[in-house]
This record gives structure tokens, C-alpha cells and sequence, in this order.
């Protein structure tokens, strides 16, 4: 990493606790969710000037979510990452806004629980929804119809490739 | 209201090599409705960090497109150096900047060519690929590939270029910008050209920002936001701003790339005239242990690479959101009320990729 990008982006190393001028207006960020939404110790990260991590719990996600979207200019949704937890799913919505800062949203849900769609927020956010769903099995409130994606029309429901425990059937386990 | 029929595009057409099929909705000639379906060579690359290391997985992304393949091993490896707090040395961060400036010139020549195939300028289409594969050429010069080049790993890059090779390719892309000034004339000037481009899938400011436009398509449409201003690799030791056009339309998109083309021989030649000496890897060692979210501007637009790692050789998720797959929405609003005959030169205009989107 150029000298440059670490200015541009304030890196930090692991355990540093000392703020930089670049992580000002990161801080003030992450200092304005914690003190709206009284979040537990360890829920907000500033990874570095660029990058914040706020992990919230399904029930306050909605308003957490809709402050951070309409209230703190995070009007990029950049793309959806889901995650097998084991008896949960990970959803990680990769919010951002001009100048580079991104917010990281993460929260969980139990397999087999709905989540609420994006899309009223991100109406672009429908193919992400769709991923999440065909590849891990998510359950999304509220996304438009449309065609599956990714997986083929034949592909089977209730067979989801990215979940950790699955395991390719038929010729596809020699590969 | 006419008669509405359904006509089915794809997944296998005249003007795109790559599988994306479009349920259009008509009345009379009119397209109402465009109903997408993709995923017919979807290859599961994120599943693959269960079977492959996480060095190993820099070949996996060099491998998700054929056209833009560097950027995408550079975006993973970015992610990987962030996870594992790796300082890559200042040289590499220039080649890797150079290397990405060549790639986008080699993609832009390509999308140049088919879009000229598409409205039947065949001339056009030849010059293109002409000046694309001098460029391609250097790529294999520098790096011994020519698309997959297979010359950035976690760390810094696999080879160096001395600085009297680099002098030379410098000036060899400069002259390859006059020719491209002949091209530009053709596709800005050109009355055929105009007709089949002009006032052609509008898509205004704020529709494009709402449905997550990236890349040309975004810019054409007046928002400046290119992620190479946010200054990773060298990019913070460059001087360039956004190119933006304002009309949203398929000459708009036309000019952004072809002014981008003008653009990068420029970055091309700031970077090897800025480059230090020094090394261009350093040795990494343990395993990533965090997440990060790398993002890189490729020639289609912003790609998004996420990774995970537990400390393990294995990462325990990786994710990539490429470009095209942002796009895709806005090319479903822009079809919308297009003529059927425009169809396929909207389809090419957002520069699809479905190759980096069935990663």
C-alpha cells in the first residue's frame, strides 16, 4: 500500500488506539450511532479512515439501517454478502458515500427466519436479495418477483450450494 | 393499447459471445417490459475457498473475467494485504497501476470494436481490435500473459519491468493515442454513428444513482465517482479527475469510454514516469485472520471484493460484486420504452460482462 493511500485512507495497525486527522470524520461517524442507538461494547469497528463495522441485532437493524441510509448520506449500497454462521445467517450490507467512507452493516438471522428487504431503500438491491436467497437459502420479505439467480431453473429449492455443509451430488463430487 | 407479444433474446445472440437472455415484453415495436435471466454458466468461484488456500485463490480471481482479469486479482489481493496488515512496496503499487491502466485500455478498444460491429461498422470494429492488440501485446512483454496475466499475488507482483522497457512501452502508447484520436473522430463525428447512438437508452442522473450504476455508465449519466480517486495502488500519486459526460445517453457512454481511453495512455505515462525503484514483493507469512472490503475501479466500473479469513490457510467466505452485476438494473429501466432495433445496442452500451458476473 502506497504512503499516499495510507494518507487517503488513514490506515492504522492492529491495536493502535491513537486517532489520526484522517479518522475524523470516521469517528464522528461511528460516535454519532453509538450514542443514537446505545450500541453493546464491540458492535461499532473503525477498521481504518475509510471503513466502519457496525454489527446490530435483527430488531434494532430497521432503524439503525434507515439512519445510516437516509440520515448519514450512505446512499451507495455497494453489494449484500451472506454468510453460513452455523445455526444463523450473516448479512452484511456494504453501505457507502461520497468521499469513500464505508459503513458495513451486519447483523444476523436464524435459518429459516425472514429478513426485510432492502429494496424500498435500493430497488437495485432485488439481485442481491435473489443471490442471497438461491445461494444460502435467505428468507426475504417483501423482494419484488422476478426470476431466480443464480442458479438454474432445474436447480433444485431447498438446495443451497454456499451453505458450509452442503456437498455436490452426482458427478459433481469428483470434481 | 397494441397487442403485446414476448420475444426471447438470448441467451444465445448476434452481438454478445456470453449468455444473457432478456424476456422482452412488446407493444408493437415498443419494448414495455425486459425480464432478465442470467446464471446459465454461473462457476460457483466463491465456494472454492473451501478447496483452495488463500495464496492459491489469487489465480481463482484472475480467472473470474477475460477481459478485466488483472483488476480483479489485484482488488482480492488488496483485500488479503488489508486483512493481514501487509505493506506492499511502493514499485509494485505503480506496476500494478500501470498494468490496470493497460487493461482498461485493452477493454475499452474491445467494447470500441463489438459496439462498431453491432450498428455493421465493420472497418471500424477492425481499427479497434488493430490498436487493441498492440496493447495486448505490451501486456505480454511485460508480464508473459496477455488477458490473465497472472502477475499479482498477495505481497506485491510477480515480476518487475525495468525502467528502460517501461520508457519504451510509454512511448509506444503514446503513439498508439494518435491513432486512437482517428477512432475517437469516427465514433464522435460520424452522422451513422450519431443516429444509432444519440438520444438512444436515457438514463437520467437520478435513476442511475438509485439503481447502483457504476463505472461509464454512472458518469455518463453526470455523477462523478470514479473509485480510482479514493487512491489505492499509486493512484494517489497520480493527477486525474473523473471523466463525465452529462446526456445519459448511448452516445454519452460511448464518449466516456473513448475519452478514458485519452485518460489512461496519460496514467499510463504519469505512473512509469513517477515509478520508484526498489522491490516489488515482499514475503508474507501466517494466515489472514479478519475481513476487509477491497474495492477497485475496473473498466465496466466499481468491483467489490470481500474476504474473510479465521486465521486458517482457507478463507471462510469471499465475495465478489463485479460491476456488470450493478448494471444490470439500470439496463432493464433503460429498455423500457426503447425500440426493439435498439435493443441490442443498449445491451452492449452498459459493456456487459457475464463472465466476471457468473463468477
Amino acid at each position: 500500500m502506497s504512503d499516499e493511500t495510507r494518507a487517503a485512507e488513514g490506515v492504522f495497525g492492529a491495536g493502535s488506539s491513537g486517532s489520526t486527522p484522517a479518522e475524523g470524520p470516521i469517528r464522528s461517524i461511528a460516535a454519532e450511532l453509538q450514542s443514537k442507538f446505545s450500541l453493546p461494547e464491540g458492535a461499532l469497528k473503525v477498521q481504518r479512515a475509510t471503513r466502519l463495522w457496525v454489527e446490530v441485532d435483527r430488531g434494532s437493524f430497521p432503524q439503525v439501517f434507515d439512519h445510516i441510509v437516509k440520515g448519514m448520506g450512505f446512499c451507495i449500497l455497494c453489494t449484500i454478502t451472506g454468510l453460513d454462521l452455523g445455526a444463523d445467517l450473516g448479512l452484511i450490507y456494504h453501505l457507502a458515500r461520497e468521499g469513500g467512507i464505508m459503513a458495513n452493516v451486519k447483523t444476523r438471522v436464524p435459518k429459516g427466519e425472514a429478513m426485510k428487504s432492502v429494496t424500498p431503500y435500493f430497488p437495485g438491491a432485488a439481485i442481491y436479495e435473489a443471490e442471497l436467497e438461491d445461494l444460502l437459502g435467505a428468507q426475504i420479505d417483501g423482494k419484488p418477483q422476478g426470476p431466480r439467480y443464480p442458479l438454474p431453473e432445474d436447480w433444485p429449492l431447498g438446495d443451497h450450494p454456499l451453505l458450509k455443509d452442503w456437498k455436490p451430488k452426482g458427478a459433481a463430487q469428483n470434481v | 393499447m397494441g397487442t403485446r407479444t414476448v420475444i426471447p433474446f438470448g441467451p444465445q445472440h448476434p452481438v454478445l459471445p456470453e449468455p444473457i437472455h432478456l424476456d422482452l415484453v412488446l407493444e408493437d415495436e415498443k419494448v414495455v417490459e425486459a425480464i432478465p435471466k442470467i446464471g446459465y454458466v454461473h462457476r460457483g468461484f466463491e465456494k472454492l475457498v473451501e478447496k483452495m488456500d488463500f495464496n492459491e485463490l489469487v489465480y481463482v480471481a484472475d480467472r473470474i473475467c477475460g477481459i478485466c482479469a488483472f483488476i480483479h486479482s489485484m482488488a482480492y489481493c488488496q483485500g488479503v494485504e488489508a486483512v493481514m496488515s501487509v505493506e506492499v512496496p511502493p514499485r509494485a503499487e505503480f506496476l500494478r497501476t500501470i498494468w490496470s491502466e493497460l487493461a482498461r485500455l485493452s477493454s475499452h478498444l474491445l467494447w470500441l470494436g463489438l459496439m462498431a460491429d453491432a450498428f455493421g461498422f465493420e472497418s471500424l470494429f477492425m481499427q479497434s481490435f488493430r490498436i487493441r492488440e498492440k496493447i495486448v501485446d505490451m501486456l505480454e512483454e511485460m508480464t508473459g500473459g496477455r488477458i490473465i496475466l497472472g502477475v499479482c499475488r498477495v505481497g506485491g507482483v510477480r515480476r518487475d519491468v525495468p525502467n528502460d522497457a517501461l520508457a519504451d512501452i510509454v512511448r509506444r502508447v503514446k503513439d498508439l493515442g494518435v491513432e486512437m484520436h482517428r477512432l475517437a473522430d469516427v465514433f464522435l463525428q460520424d452522422d451513422s454513428v450519431k443516429h444509432r447512438l444519440v438520444g438512444v437508452g436515457v438514463l437520467i442522473r437520478d435513476q442511475a444513482a438509485e439503481l447502483g450504476c457504476v463505472g461509464p455508465m454512472l458518469r455518463a449519466s453526470g455523477v462523478s465517482r470514479d473509485t480510482r480517486t479514493l487512491g489505492y495502488a499509486a493512484y494517489g500519486s497520480v493527477d486525474f479527475a473523473p471523466i463525465v459526460e452529462k446526456d445519459g445517453d448511448s452516445y454519452a457512454r460511448c464518449a466516456v469510454r473513448i475519452r478514458e481511453l485519452f485518460q489512461s495512455v496519460d496514467l499510463v505515462a504519469q505512473a512509469a514516469s513517477k515509478i520508484p525503484g526498489g522491490e516489488v514483493g515482499v514475503k508474507v507469512s501466517g494466515y489472514p485472520e479478519g475481513e476487509y472490503h477491497s474495492r477497485c475501479e475496473q473498466p465496466r466500473g466499481e468491483v467489490i471484493h470481500y474476504v474473510k479469513g479465521d486465521g486458517t490457510r482457507y478463507l471462510q467466505r469471499y465475495r465478489v460484486r463485479t460491476p456488470t452485476f450493478a448494471n444490470i438494473p439500470a439496463l432493464l429501466r433503460m429498455l423500457q420504452g426503447c425500440e426493439l432495433a435498439d435493443v441490442p445496442v443498449l445491451v452492449l452500451t452498459i459493456d456487459p460482462c457475464i463472465s466476471c458476473t457468473e463468477r
